[in-house]
């Protein structure tokens, strides 16, 4: 029987969220344990075994020299690196400093801001290391998560659906909400995994798993102008947890660049 | 007692986050301890700024993934406070048994998976269920049926989308709540189960004069309103926070530390303060248990944090219970309001203690400025002063340095801190100063 792979979790700037996944998957978690190796994952035990590791999870964004750093050498000592998480894959909530003045926000935060040293920006981990897989979600989906390491166990190539939200409501039976509501819902762009949460508890998708592939923002965001939504509605819903993925990153600087014009033809 | 002038030894792990602890040695004696949080700063209240209103309860709770429904309990109720939003009886007991599902998944976690294993020797819950099964099985599913509950109720478990300003985006499915009665009617049966056996425990012999503070209120075990109360007599309406707290910044810590504002001392939050303040309005099962396994009625023994958590974890099924009973999907799941310039704010009972948020907002709609106290740095300053204590005292009773750093990690523990947005390796230095 071939060995099991040894698995390891690390964390930057993040809430925890989606390596709790891992310990949120009550059912499957000691039949996990019995797959593959727990070799280091602080949050859940004090074993904390040295590298290499088969697989490493890596949660959070880069907002520090030091992890900078420690990112590399988490790479070093990874066979497959996976990502997960809004932080990890696009830089996260956090990543809204880098349109802001990051001394400014430090003081407005903290009173002694020269105790802190931080970053101007926050940085997904692919930024700074070649990323084997990423998986998204902010929190990740721990039955995809569960797949995921179950596929690696077997040496198989992980996979997951990269469909819309938008079919997943249509699975579900959910109303549309652009069109029998016009409220501005981002899952024609955002990549599936959640469930269509949002649209079935009749709020828009604010994009939390990020944006599909492919994912046509710009003409959603025309949509959402010809209903009448404003530039400075539109602008916060792209730029939240996956602010800085590409497609939501330009679809939003273009609406700031445009937006006043745009909104100009409308009326 | 050797006499490196620098130790580190790899320990703070099963906490959520990470936070260093260093202790500094003269003449053989213990001069100081600092908890250090190493904590990238994510900068919360400034990324607020500017934004709509009604994305802080959807912001706020990507603070932790572990407690995201205290961060949108007291965002939601500060910001209720500053538009003059008046919920309706409804909309307050669904937010209580929201509240519920997330004391469940957090307790359950931190007792069986986290703090156990201490009482045992084991590297974590999963090798303690090697000699446990039962009993960390037992643990898991208590915890699942929490999540379940953030699910119907939240949309789903870490980072509920239900939760707005004014109330709930839509109501829970009356059908899916129901489907939820009788596994909370096994809950609070198998929580039962679970505090006999923790409280059968062997806990070190430490106690502390300490000042518990918690909310309470007249009617109910306190968990999204009350007034502040300390066991020094301290009762104060939530508005005067901070007549009565402060925050300060340390060179060592990205947390600020909270202290009394004009004794400038430490205080203790969390389980053992509710529970010491509130005991006579815990739910039934978990009041006669509290007397049945012999938790002293004015505890201050912080190793018995985790027996508070489990009756707490009782408390939190039987009026869940209680509340999936008596539902039905009648009534209106949010209240309307309009913007107005204001300020506001509100504590709420996170799993670790009192969550304190505070909002301005303008006209249009937007947060000028938002200020959150989270339970963690509040109890940093407690957590270093028992570390002194105990670690002198074990000292003098000749513990060695590895003992001490084990020691030191167990009491840090009881407290579940979340020091969430961290790197996970705590390091005890040690520094000989001469």
């Amino acid at each position: 029987m071939p060995r099991k792979p040894r698995l390891a979790v690390f964390k930057f700037a993040s809430c925890d969220g989606c390596q709790l996944s891992l310990l949120d998957a009550e059912d499957e978690l000691l039949a996990i344990c019995d797959r593959v190796e727990i070799a280091h994952f602080a949050e859940a035990s004090s074993d904390l075994q040295p590298g290499p590791y088969d697989v490493a999870l890596v949660e959070g964004s880069i907002t520090t020299h030091e992890d900078a750093e420690r990112i590399k050498r988490v790479r070093a000592d990874s066979k497959f690196l996976m990502t997960i998480g809004a932080c990890a894959t696009a830089g996260g909530i956090q990543s809204l400093r880098n349109w802001g003045q990051i001394d400014e926000w430090v003081q407005s935060v903290y009173p002694s801001p020269d105790f802190i040293r931080t970053l101007a920006t926050s940085t997904a981990i692919a930024d700074h290391v070649l990323v084997d897989f990423a998986l998204h979600g902010c929190p990740i989906n721990h039955h995809q998560l569960v797949d995921i390491l179950v596929a690696l166990a077997e040496g198989r190539q992980p996979r997951v659906p990269s469909h819309s939200v938008c079919l997943d409501c249509k699975h579900r039976g959910t109303v549309c909400h652009v069109v029998a509501r016009g409220i501005p819902c981002l899952g024609p762009v955002t990549q599936s995994g959640c469930g269509a949460i949002c649209p079935a508890y009749d709020r828009g998708c604010y994009g939390c798993f990020g944006p599909s592939q492919p994912a046509n923002t710009a003409s959603l965001v025309s949509q959402f102008q010809s209903q009448g939504h404003s530039t400075e509605k539109l602008v916060p819903l792209l730029r939240s947890f996956n602010a800085a993925a590409p497609e939501f990153h330009h679809a939003s600087e273009k609406l700031v660049i445009l937006g006043t014009s745009s909104e100009g033809r409308r009326s | 007692m050797t006499s490196n002038d620098l130790i580190e030894v790899p320990i703070l792990t099963r906490v959520e986050g990470e936070g260093g602890v260093t202790i500094r040695l003269r003449d053989g004696a213990i001069e100081n301890v600092q908890l250090n949080i190493y904590e990238p700063p994510r900068l919360f209240e400034a990324l607020l700024r500017g934004r709509p209103l009604e994305e802080t309860p959807d912001i706020t709770a990507r603070i932790c993934g572990i407690c995201p429904v205290a961060y949108q309990m007291s965002s939601v109720h500060a910001l209720e406070a500053a538009l003059g939003i008046q919920i309706t009886p409804k909309i307050r007991r669904l937010r209580r048994l929201l509240y519920c599902g997330e004391w469940i998944e957090s307790h359950a976690l931190h007792i069986h998976l986290l703090h156990a294993p201490d009482f045992f020797g084991a590297a974590s819950g999963i090798a303690l269920a090697q000699r446990f099964p039962d009993e960390i099985k037992r643990g898991l599913q208590l915890k699942k049926f929490g999540n379940r509950m953030l699910d119907v109720v939240g949309g789903r478990a870490i980072h509920p989308i239900n939760v707005r300003v004014g109330g709930f985006h839509r109501l829970p499915n009356a059908q899916e709540m129901a489907s939820l009665i009788p596994h909370f009617e096994w809950g609070v049966q198998a929580a039962t189960e679970a505090t006999r056996w923790v409280a059968t425990f062997s806990f070190p012999d430490f106690e502390q004069p300490y000042e518990y503070v918690s909310l309470s209120h007249p009617d109910e075990y306190p968990m999204n309103e009350g007034e502040i109360v300390s066991s020094t007599g301290l009762k104060i309406p939530v508005t005067e926070y901070d007549q009565n707290f402060v925050e300060e910044h340390v060179a060592h810590s990205t947390a600020l530390h909270a202290v009394r504002r004009k004794e400038r001392t430490s205080y203790f939050l969390g389980p053992l303060a509710r529970i010491n303040h509130n005991r006579d309005r815990l739910s039934p099962s978990a009041r006669s248990l509290a007397d049945e396994v012999g938790l002293a009625a004015d505890c201050r023994n912080p190793f018995k944090n985790i027996v508070a958590r489990c009756l707490e974890l009782v408390h939190a099924y039987e009026e869940a219970l209680a509340i999936l009973r008596d539902y039905d999907s009648s009534g209106i799941a949010h209240v309307d309001y309009e913007y107005r310039e204001g300020s506001g704010c509100a504590a709420t009972e996170a799993p670790r203690g009192i969550l304190f948020h505070e909002y301005r907002v303008d006209q249009a709609g937007k947060i000028v400025s938002g200020r959150i106290i989270p339970p963690t740095s509040q109890n940093q300053r407690q957590i270093e002063r028992d570390l002194l204590e105990h670690l002198t005292s074990r000292l003098q009773a000749g513990a060695s340095r590895d003992e001490l750093a084990i020691d030191c990690e167990r009491l840090v523990r009881t407290y579940d801190p979340c020091i969430s947005c961290s790197t996970h390796f705590l390091k005890v230095r040690w520094e000989e100063c001469s």
